[in-house]
C-alpha cells in the first residue's frame, strides 16, 4: 500500500513522537522503500501455516505468587528527570 | 601479549607472570592511545575497572581463580552495569546510569572478569555500520576509512584492534556476525534462549540475543561458558543443563558433512568474497569433510519478513522512551502529549524513528494479519527449511556478509541497501538458530568471514569445526597495523 504525507503524520501521533513538514516528506521516501521491501511477503501462500515466535515453542513459565523484589525506589528513582517526595513529576494532567 | 589467547592470558595470570592490574592497564594505555581515533568505547571508568582488576588479583592469590578470572574484557553499552552509564548508544539513555547489573554482565563478575569498559554501538543495536550511534561512527581497524559493520561496532573494533581481551556483543539479525566479518574475528550468536536477555535494552525480543566476540574460536567457547546458562527473569530463558562449550574443540572433521545453502552463493555476493568462501571450503575438504548442496528456498524472504517483525517489537519496546521514568526529556514543553512527543523526537535518531514507524504501522489497526502475522508465518517456513537442510547435513556455511567493509556514508543514507548487508545472517535469527563467523581471509587488504550455521544447541560442534580451521590457518591471529601517531603525554 503506498503511504502519503497524511499517513506518516498519523503513525507518528500514534508512535509520539514529533515531526514536522521537511521530516515528514524525507520520512515518506525512505518508509515507501522499506515498505516496498516488505511487500515482497503478500507473494507467499501463507494458508494454514501456524505462526512462530519462539523456535522452541516454549509456554510461559509460573512463579509461586510471593516478594521477589526489595523496595529500591530512591535508587530507580535517580534516574528521573523530575521527582518530589517519591513521586514522578508530569505536567498538570487534570484541570 | 595483546594478541594471545584468553586461554594464555589465564596461564600468565595463573603463573603470576603478571597481574591483573598491569594486564589491565595494558589495555587500558592501548585504549587511551587508540581509541581517540577509533571511537570504540562510550564509557570508560579506570577507578572501577581497576577495583576489579585489584579483586580479580586477590582472588588469584586466594587460588580461586576460574579460567576468566582478572582478565579485561569490553562489554557492549547495550547490558546494564550497575553503577555505569549504559546509554544503547542514544542521546534517550545518554545520561542513564543503570542500577543493576544484566545476567551476562553479573555471570562475568562472577567469574572473575574485569569490565574494561562500554563500547560504541548502533543506536538501541540499529544499524550495521555502528553510524547511527549518537556517540559517533567507529571506525574499521583495518582502514579508517571504513565501517567495522554493526550494530555491535565498537566491541568489533576493540576485538580487532586489541583494545581488550575479548568482548560482548549482541545479535539481532548479525550485529555479532557482520561486524566479525567486517573486522576479521570470531564471533557467535547462539540458539536463542541460551544467554539471558536480562538488563540487555530491548530492540526485538524474540530475536534477541548476546554473544561473544574474540580472537578465536577456543576463546569464543571459554566466554560462551560464562555467558549461557538459564534465568527465571527472562521469561524466554531455556533451561537447560549446563554445557562446556570447549568441549569438541579437538573433534575430528572426518565425515562431516557440510550443506552448502545454493541461495548464499548466488547473486548479491562480491566475487572477491565469493573466492575465499571457496578456497575455506576446499580446506575443509582437507581437513575431511564432506560437502553437501542443500536449498534454503524460503531464505530470500528473510530481509521483508524481519522489517517486520524487528520494527513491530522495537516499536513496542521502545514506548516505554517517555521522559517520565528515566530517559531524555524536552527541556519545553505545553502539556504531557507534548512532552512525550518532543522528548521522543529530541531522544532518538533518524533510523530509531524510521523503525519505530514502520512498527507502528505494521501493527495499527487493520494491518495486524497482513504484516505481523504474515511474517510470522513465513518466519516458520524459513524455520522449516533448516529443519530439512539438517536431515542432509551437520553444519551449514557460507559466506557472513556479502561484501568486504564498506566506507563511512557509503549506505548511510539508503536504508534498504544497508539491510542487504545482513541478507545470509538473519535467517538463522528468523529461525533463532546459532551462528557464527570467522576470519577465512582478505579481499583487498580488508577481512572476509566465513560463516558457520549449526542446529539447535549445536554450539560446542561448530566451535569445534571453527577450531580446527583455526589450527591449519593463521587468519585469526592477524591484526591490523594501527596507522595512528601515538599520543605526545
Amino acid at each position: 500500500m503506498a503511504l502519503n504525507i497524511t499517513d506518516i503524520k498519523r503513525i507518528a501521533h500514534l508512535a509520539r513522537i514529533e515531526i514536522n513538514e521537511a521530516e515528514a516528506e524525507a520520512t515518506l521516501s525512505k518508509l515507501s522503500g522499506i515498505l516496498g521491501l516488505i511487500e515482497q511477503m503478500q507473494a507467499v501462500d501463507t494458508v494454514g501455516i501456524t505462526p512462530m515466535s519462539h523456535s522452541q515453542d516454549v509456554v510461559q513459565r509460573l512463579r509461586d505468587d510471593v516478594i521477589t523484589e526489595t523496595n529500591q525506589r530512591e535508587l530507580l528513582q535517580s534516574n528521573a528527570p523530575a521527582v518530589a517526595g517519591g513521586l514522578y513529576l508530569v505536567p498538570k494532567v487534570i484541570e | 601479549m595483546i594478541n594471545n589467547s584468553l586461554k594464555q592470558l589465564g596461564q600468565m595470570l595463573a603463573k603470576k607472570e603478571i597481574s591483573s592490574v598491569e594486564m589491565t592497564q595494558t589495555f587500558l594505555n592501548r585504549i587511551q592511545q587508540y581509541n581517540p581515533s577509533i571511537n570504540a568505547f562510550i564509557t570508560l571508568d579506570t577507578d572501577k575497572t581497576l577495583a576489579q582488576a585489584k579483586l580479580a588479583d586477590a582472588r588469584i592469590a586466594a587460588g580461586g581463580d576460574e579460567p576468566l578470572t582478572g582478565i579485561p574484557i569490553a562489554q557492549k553499552d547495550i547490558f546494564c552495569a550497575k553503577g555505569w552509564r549504559t546509554t544503547c548508544g542514544s542521546k534517550m539513555l545518554a545520561n542513564f546510569i543503570a542500577p543493576y547489573d544484566a545476567y551476562v554482565i553479573s555471570q562475568f563478575d562472577t567469574a572473575g572478569a574485569v569490565n574494561l569498559g562500554k563500547t560504541n554501538m548502533d543506536e538501541f543495536a540499529m544499524g550495521s555500520s555502528n553510524e547511527t550511534s549518537f556517540f559517533g561512527g567507529v571506525k574499521n581497524p583495518w582502514d579508517f576509512d571504513r565501517v567495522p559493520g554493526g550494530s555491535s561496532g565498537g566491541s568489533a573494533a576493540a576485538v580487532a584492534a586489541r583494545l581488550c581481551a575479548a568482548a560482548t556483543g549482541t545479535d539481532t539479525g548479525g550485529s555479532i556476525r557482520q561486524p566479525a566479518s567486517l573486522c576479521g574475528f570470531t564471533g557467535l550468536k547462539p540458539t536463542y534462549g541460551l544467554v539471558s536477555r536480562y538488563g540487555m535494552i530491548a530492540f526485538a525480543s524474540s530475536l534477541d540475543q548476546a554473544g561473544p566476540m574474540a580472537k578465536s574460536a577456543e576463546d569464543c567457547a571459554l566466554m560462551l561458558d560464562v555467558m549461557a546458562g538459564f534465568d527465571e527473569r527472562d521469561s524466554t530463558s531455556l533451561n537447560r543443563p549446563k554445557e562446556h562449550y570447549t568441549r569438541d574443540l579437538n573433534m575430528s572433521l572426518k565425515g562431516l558433512r557440510i550443506g552448502l545453502p545454493r541461495e548464499f552463493f548466488a547473486e548479491g555476493l562480491d566475487a572477491n568474497v565469493a573466492k575465499v568462501i571457496e578456497v575455506a571450503i576446499a580446506e575443509y575438504k582437507k581437513l575431511g569433510a564432506e560437502i553437501v548442496d542443500i536449498s534454503l528456498p524460503n531464505s530470500q524472504l528473510s530481509i521483508p519478513v524481519y522489517y517486520v517483525l524487528a520494527p513491530a517489537e522495537a516499536s513496542s519496546n521502545l514506548s516505554r522512551y517517555d521522559g517520565v521514568r528515566y530517559g531524555h526529556r524536552a527541556a519545553q514543553y505545553d502539556d504531557l502529549m507534548d512532552m512525550y512527543m518532543k522528548s521522543r523526537a529530541e531522544g532518538f535518531g533518524a533510523e530509531v524513528k524510521r523503525r519505530i514507524l514502520i512498527g507502528t504501522y505494521v501493527l495499527s489497526a487493520g494491518y495486524y494479519d497482513a504484516y505481523y502475522l504474515k511474517a510470522q508465518q513465513i518466519r516458520r517456513l524459513i524455520a522449516d527449511d533448516f529443519t530439512q537442510a539438517f536431515k542432509k547435513c551437520d553444519i551449514i556455511m557460507g559466506p557472513t556478509a556479502p561484501s568486504t567493509a564498506f566506507k563511512a556514508g557509503e549506505k548511510a543514507d539508503d536504508p534498504v541497501a544497508m539491510y542487504l548487508q545482513d541478507v545470509y545472517t538473519i535467517a538463522t535469527n528468523l529461525a533463532g538458530l546459532p551462528g557464527m563467523s570467522i576470519p577465512a581471509g582478505f579481499s583487498n587488504g580488508l577481512p572476509v568471514g566465513l560463516q558457520i550455521m549449526g542446529n539447535y544447541f549445536d554450539e560446542a560442534r561448530m566451535l569445534g569445526v571453527a577450531h580446527a580451521y583455526q589450527q591449519v590457518t593463521d587468519w585469526h591471529t592477524q591484526m591490523p597495523e594501527l596507522k595512528i601517531p601515538e599520543v605526545v603525554a
